[in-house]
């Protein structure tokens, strides 16, 4: 019997495991130089043992195809709507593209001098002010990388505040329905979390945070909108109750995008907020970043934050200061991540402050159109007007054996990327979608279409659906498995014989 | 359906507590395996460590989530379930029995009265799955 083996585009490997002895992407001219033994210049201490053997022996063409079919398989919001829920996956302008890949901008060396920096300094200052006019702070860093590292800075911004005080406190609070990263942010800060819990209605309930508000209360944090999407309609009271035990108020700006050119946190109380420039301001993330986490204060604050501070000169110029002796010192090499930064401006400046409300305006405009049309066809755990995501459950589904996991794996035939699964945690089975502002209404009607599609097979066909995918070129994974145990390295077989555990095995089990 | 032995007594945190002499053995209970979904990772504390009552001593990672485990008496650690390491699966298939996680030395018996019986927990969880959104 002849077996015809799969061509590599149905049955793509490892770019490793394309590797043949000798095969080069290069060819250079002959050595018109004496050689000489790499030893003479570099001692052998620095030198490795293994001459780079195991890395891939392989061709230009093998490469590029390798990678081509790679990101043929991925899903884009550049192919379509992604409706990821708390991550706003709106469309990333390529003007913003454009500006960023400028020479001035892409060329730049961090460790240029001050004053042949001025462009790139001009650029962070205005956008550091146009930050602080958006949130109505009075001063901010952009130096965090993310958002997360936006909450670590914040953090240490009110540890040091508080000391500053001699009112150092020992716990944070944080309600049921945050973001994960807000208690690992603050235990990582060395504090101690205690969980506020959500009302019937999915707001903070007002009666347990005036109880846990005492004086070891260092800080509240609060996404607002929550993570239900729903407006925290009491913040000016919530405030109130935690400035007045002595604490201080942080707000997640992971949600920004739902008040942006409308409300400012600053208006509302808000003493530190960090914002997601790849959230609110449209800079590429998905796939591990990068992002920026630029962090916003009151005046209060203002001598905490990091250095180096961008300042104005009185001839105008702007300098780096690093004279700030109440400083809680640096968070990220240089100056964050610039090339972030500079997309982000670009893509305020073409916005306008006119331009950032319509933002606001259509995104809370879109989540609201899927609510309303989706809401006789799954539960929303809980109702009410959202702002720019809203929370479904698959509680009705759940009654012909379909999980929200089932629901979203269905959603990538009808061409949609899933939403987000199983958060917020409050809501069991919980599907969490975000439109965004960029999906006009005709790609919002295919999205809805979908969902009641699905809908139907669930009653019909459930078994369909408990097996999606069946579009993709492979169908459900196995994620328990790859959770339990994760194949982080490959290994050649020539050099796998005494391997460690046997989960750091590459799993060689080619589908049929 | 979900199960509820009565030599157990069960905390508001879904973890149970079997009391043999004066060794408390500890785990999940079948409902919040049920809630959690396919566990893919435990991590345990060490034994000779000391917990008070309420306290967390280790998580839970599931396909869905991450959920701290509460004490439910306070007590020293004096034996884990090393299994979970390997096969952590065990506490989806046998919450109970064989995915057990850890067995304490309690401190202050007194505060096994503080915890619910399995058919006052069972109650507890009628009511938890009424409000569950």
């Amino acid at each position: 019997m002849t077996v015809t083996p799969c061509h590599v585009t149905r049955e793509e490997g490892l770019i490793f495991e394309r590797s043949r002895p000798g095969r080069t992407a290069y060819s250079l001219p002959p050595l018109d130089v004496p050689t000489v033994p790499v030893e003479t210049w570099i001692e052998s201490r620095f030198l490795r043992a293994d001459q780079l053997a195991g890395l891939p022996e392989v061709s230009e063409v093998d490469v590029i195809r390798h990678f081509t079919r790679l990101s043929r398989w991925n899903y884009a919001v550049d192919l379509g709507m992604y409706p990821l829920g708390s991550c706003t996956m709106k469309y990333n302008p390529k003007l913003n593209e454009r500006v960023a890949r400028l020479e001035g901008f892409a060329q730049h060396h961090p460790l240029t001098p001050e004053e042949l920096s001025q462009g790139s300094l001009e650029v962070l200052k205005t956008l550091e002010d146009l930050l602080c006019e958006i949130t109505g702070m009075a001063a901010g860093c952009l130096q965090p990388a993310a958002g997360a590292h936006g909450e670590l800075t914040g953090l240490l911004l009110i540890r040091a505040c508080l000391e500053a005080r001699g009112d150092a406190r020992q716990k944070v609070l944080i309600p049921d329905s945050a973001h994960g990263t807000n208690p690992a942010s603050a235990a990582i800060c060395g504090y101690r979390v205690q969980t506020i819990p959500s009302t019937e209605r999915g707001l903070i309930d007002l009666e347990a945070l005036r109880r846990a508000a005492d004086s070891e209360v260092a800080a509240l944090m609060l996404t607002n909108p929550n993570t239900l999407g729903l407006f925290e309609e009491e913040i000016e009271e919530i405030v109130r109750i935690v400035h007045e035990a002595g604490g201080l108020v942080y707000m997640d700006g992971a949600n920004m995008n739902a008040l942006v050119g409308i409300a400012r946190p600053g208006d509302m109380g808000v003493d530190v907020i960090h914002l997601n420039v790849h959230k609110t301001f449209s800079t590429p993330h998905g796939g591990g970043g990068p992002g920026a986490g630029p962090v916003l204060v009151t005046s209060e604050l203002e001598p905490f934050l990091p250095v180096p501070r961008i300042v104005r000169r009185p001839d105008g110029t702007l300098a780096l200061d690093y004279d700030r002796p109440r400083s809680i010192g640096r968070m990220r090499a240089f100056y964050g991540n610039f090339g972030v930064l500079v997309r982000g401006l670009s893509y305020i400046l073409t916005m306008g402050p006119e331009g950032l409300r319509e933002v606001a305006e259509t995104a809370v405009l879109n989540a609201n159109y899927l609510a309303h049309q989706l809401k006789d066809t799954y539960e929303i755990a809980y109702p009410g007007p959202v702002m720019h995501e809203v929370v479904f459950s698959d509680k009705r589904q759940r009654a012909y054996g379909v999980r929200n996991v089932d629901i979203a794996k269905r959603l990538i035939d009808y061409g949609f990327h899933p939403p987000t699964m199983s958060f917020p945690l409050i809501v069991s089975g919980a599907l969490m979608i975000e439109p965004t502002e960029t999906e006009g209404r005709e790609e919002l009607d295919l999205f809805i279409a979908a969902m009641k599609a699905i809908d139907r097979e669930c009653r019909e066909n459930p078994e369909l659906v408990r097996t999606a995918p069946h579009q993709t070129r492979l169908g459900r994974l196995d994620e328990v498995s790859a959770a339990r145990r994760p194949v982080l390295r490959w290994r050649s077989e020539a050099s796998s014989a005494p391997s460690g555990s046997p989960s750091e095995e590459r799993v060689a089990s080619p589908e049929p | 359906m979900a199960t509820y032995p009565e030599d157990c007594l069960y905390t508001r945190e879904h973890e149970w507590i079997r009391v043999e002499d004066d060794v408390g053995v500890i785990g999940i209970t079948d409902y919040a395996q049920e809630a959690l979904g396919d566990i893919v990772y435990v991590e345990l504390p060490s034994v000779g460590d000391h917990f008070s009552q309420g306290e967390p001593f280790g998580n839970v990672e599931s396909v869905k989530a991450v959920s701290e485990l509460y004490m439910p008496v306070s007590g020293e650690v004096v034996e884990i379930n090393e299994d979970l390491a390997e096969s952590p699966q065990l506490v989806n298939e046998d919450p109970y029995g064989d995915g057990w996680m850890v067995k304490i030395a309690l401190s202050d018996p007194t505060e096994l009265e503080t915890l619910m019986s399995a058919s006052e927990y069972e109650e507890y969880v009628k009511e938890e799955r009424e409000k569950e959104k």
